[in-house]
């Protein structure tokens, strides 16, 4: 299959501008996504495309303009709302919970709510506590919400899609420090290729340790793989792509051959989709273990400002690799 | 009382310091028909409330938030809306789509939340919602509707879609922030929506005077540029009246409108709440004078429209058909166990599966029809 190399921001783009051509009702709104391009540059030529009634500036409402797209969903179109930040989706957090995540089972399957919530999530560079947080810890808890966290620009683009055409929320989790990174996108086919939501991919194979891990830390997970590989300890990366619906069967296939399991993201370590992950491997996969599963997190403390700081509480390479060594401590041969 | 439509008061009554008498029905500019239709919507939607609450004394429901004192204003809408026009309600706006012609079996079935209720045993009382009726699901907090209501509006406008949407909140919504955003996306993006607000005097216990130190609710609009009306809530002609009017501007490209209508929680806020904590009886005994029903009842009988003889024969085809839903749905089973894992998703997902079918092995410990 034919391929281009695009950055990420340019896929999520590419995925927004395909979908719109094929169906009038879906439309785009959001701080800055019109005439400046989008504050990260992903809606860059979009309003120019479809003009202002589909890419719409928003003022800075986030609670409101989610509210409009709910209410817009909920009645015959399928919005894209974008957040310039999950972060400040705190503020909007009653129509996602409240309303989008639950219309369709309170109204007895009456309403639907087709609608995608997107934007950038988690740490950047130096941006501070409130502007840093992981927070697709706090919704993929919630039942009626789909969340996704794609690692690779292909994946962007094919889940991107895959979120417009769902007939649930569903919610992006971007990431600031992705959106210049480049990488293989297959040529559009024939009616639209889409990464399913809810399907996990084995990103690098391996035989001695499952790590799992999305978003950025799917990078950071593969540098650790391949660090570890000159050690020869082989490392088997499982990309989730998918948090909600979470695809147990590929962690629990991959830690069933490995025996062990290191699980990395970014977010504080109480509860979260690492916690989630720890309790289903050891429960499904108990007696295959040779070690406990251990998760690699953002410290438990509000992010830092100072970058020194700041690169202590993300999840970096070598606190990986260590918490690899210590499963793999337990190796019986 | 200032002339300007959002400081005065719209009124076929007057106002307290110059009462006033509606004109004779050929004057009126309302069918007769209409009003007949109205006049027995709001007396059934007071003796289903009356109903309902005495239920929820005895235990046999859960909650129920009555509109007594206040039915002129969704049974007005119900009689001026059109058939594709969408309603987002409040707490005391359910009645819409009983007018609209929502079955009362159906209706009463979403109160006590059994397997005749559409929404499944989902929702508390007083949270109704149809689809065959464009009433959608309200999600109780307060304020969240109108946005929605507004989003709802943008999309007819983007789809070229005719119909209006109506977005409904109380006194106290207007302090919330969703209040803002709805009426400055509403005015900017000229959206054909009719946002209603309910001035009952009361949120839960907090006067509206300590609510707002604006004058009135209605000025509010002028600031986001949008039309704003003061209308009397419990005068069932002048409400039909302007929601036609703001109904008509709306879906002829005229934009939004917002109305205040002055009215009154003659009870309690809901089932779970004492008014004689916090207010004087006085107040309560004054609003009564006004009571829309009231005023209405003594208007047709005026006009020789209804009798002693007549609403007899009316309050007993009500109790009849109240009693007998009341019957029917009461003996309904509850919903079924496997139901409650429908509609999370458009799909069931393999998880929720699992989790059915774990529900599923264990026997029924309660019911005898899960």
């Amino acid at each position: 299959m034919a391929t281009r190399n695009i950055r990420y921001r340019e896929a999520l783009r590419e995925a927004m501008m395909e979908e719109m051509e094929k169906d009038s009702t879906i439309f785009l709104m959001g701080e800055e996504v019109g005439y400046y391009q989008g504050a990260y540059k992903v809606s860059e030529g979009m309003i120019e495309k479809f003009g202002p009634k589909r890419v719409i500036d928003a003022p800075i409402v986030e609670g409101g303009f989610a509210g409009i797209g709910v209410g817009a969903a909920m009645t015959g179109l399928r919005p894209i709302i974008e957040f310039m930040t999950w972060n400040f989706s705190a503020v909007a957090f009653d129509q996602i919970l409240n309303n989008a995540a639950k219309v369709r089972q309170m109204s007895g399957g009456q309403f639907k709510c087709p609608i995608v919530f997107r934007g950038p999530n988690a740490s950047a560079r130096q941006v501070g506590s409130q502007h840093s947080h992981a927070m697709e810890h706090f919704y993929a808890t919630v039942p009626g919400l789909k969340v996704v966290a794609p690692a690779f620009p292909a994946d962007a683009k094919g889940l991107m899609k895959a979120a417009i055409r769902d007939d649930n929320p569903v919610l992006v989790m971007e990431s600031e420090t992705l959106y210049s990174v480049k990488g293989d996108v297959p040529d559009e086919l024939e009616g639209g290729e889409i990464v399913p939501l809810g399907k996990a991919k084995v990103v690098q194979e391996g035989t001695d340790v499952t790590i799992v891990a999305y978003s950025r830390m799917t990078h950071v997970a593969l540098e650790a793989a391949a660090a570890l590989a000159k050690e020869n300890i082989s490392a088997e990366v499982v990309d989730l792509r998918s948090l909600r619906p979470l695809d147990e069967g590929t962690i629990v296939a991959s830690v069933r051959k490995t025996h062990r399991c290191v699980i990395v993201h970014e977010g504080w370590p109480y509860g979260g989709v690492g916690a989630e992950i720890t309790d289903r491997v050891q429960r499904l996969a108990f007696d295959s273990l040779d070690a406990p599963i251990l998760r690699v997190t953002t410290l438990d403390v509000p992010m830092p400002y100072n970058a020194k700081l700041e690169q202590l509480c993300i999840p970096q390479t070598p606190r990986v690799i260590a918490a690899v060594k210590r499963v793999m401590a337990r190796r019986s041969n | 009382m200032s002339e300007l439509e959002d400081l005065g008061l719209i009124s076929h009554f007057g106002d307290d310091a110059t009462p006033r008498e509606p004109p004779p029905l050929k004057d009126l500019g309302i069918d007769r028909d209409i009003l007949l239709r109205g006049y027995h919507e709001m007396r059934r939607l007071r003796a289903i409330d009356a109903r309902m609450i005495v239920l929820q004394r005895q235990g046999r429901v859960g909650f129920y938030g009555a509109c007594t004192g206040q039915e002129a204003v969704p049974i007005a809408t119900g009689l001026a809306v059109q058939e594709g026009d969408w309603v987002f309600p409040a707490l005391r706006e359910q009645s819409v789509m009983l007018v609209r012609g929502f079955p009362l079996v159906a209706f009463i079935a979403q109160v006590f939340g059994n397997s005749g209720d559409v929404l499944k045993g989902r929702q508390m009382p007083s949270h109704h919602s149809g689809r065959s009726v464009n009433q959608v699901s309200w999600s109780s907090n307060i304020g969240p509707q109108v946005p929605q209501a507004v989003g709802c509006a943008m999309a007819m406008k983007l789809k070229g879609d005719k119909s209006v949407a109506i977005g409904f909140m109380g006194d106290g919504a207007t302090s919330e922030a969703d209040f803002h955003v709805a009426m400055r996306f509403a005015a900017r993006y000229k959206a054909p929506a009719v946002l209603v607000c309910q001035n009952n005097h009361w949120s839960i216990s907090v006067p509206t005077r300590k609510q707002t130190i604006s004058q009135t609710i209605a000025v509010k609009a002028r600031a986001y540029g949008i039309e704003g009306i003061r209308v009397d809530g419990n005068d069932l002609f002048s409400m039909v009246q302007i929601m036609r009017r703001a109904l008509e501007k709306a879906r002829n490209g005229g934009g939004p409108t917002f109305i205040e209508a002055l009215t009154y929680r003659i009870g309690a806020h809901s089932t779970s709440d004492d008014p004689t904590r916090y207010r004087a009886d006085e107040e309560v005994e004054r609003w009564k004078k006004k009571d829309p029903l009231d005023r209405l009842r003594n208007y047709l009988v005026r006009e020789g429209l209804v009798t002693e003889a007549s609403d007899q024969k009316l309050d007993e085809a009500i109790t009849k058909e109240i009693s007998a839903a009341v019957n029917e749905v009461e003996a309904m089973p509850p919903p079924t166990r496997e139901s409650l894992f429908e509609d999370v998703y458009r799909d069931l997902t393999p998880q929720l599966k699992l989790q059915q079918e774990e529900l599923l092995r264990h026997p029924p410990a309660i019911s005898p029809h899960g």
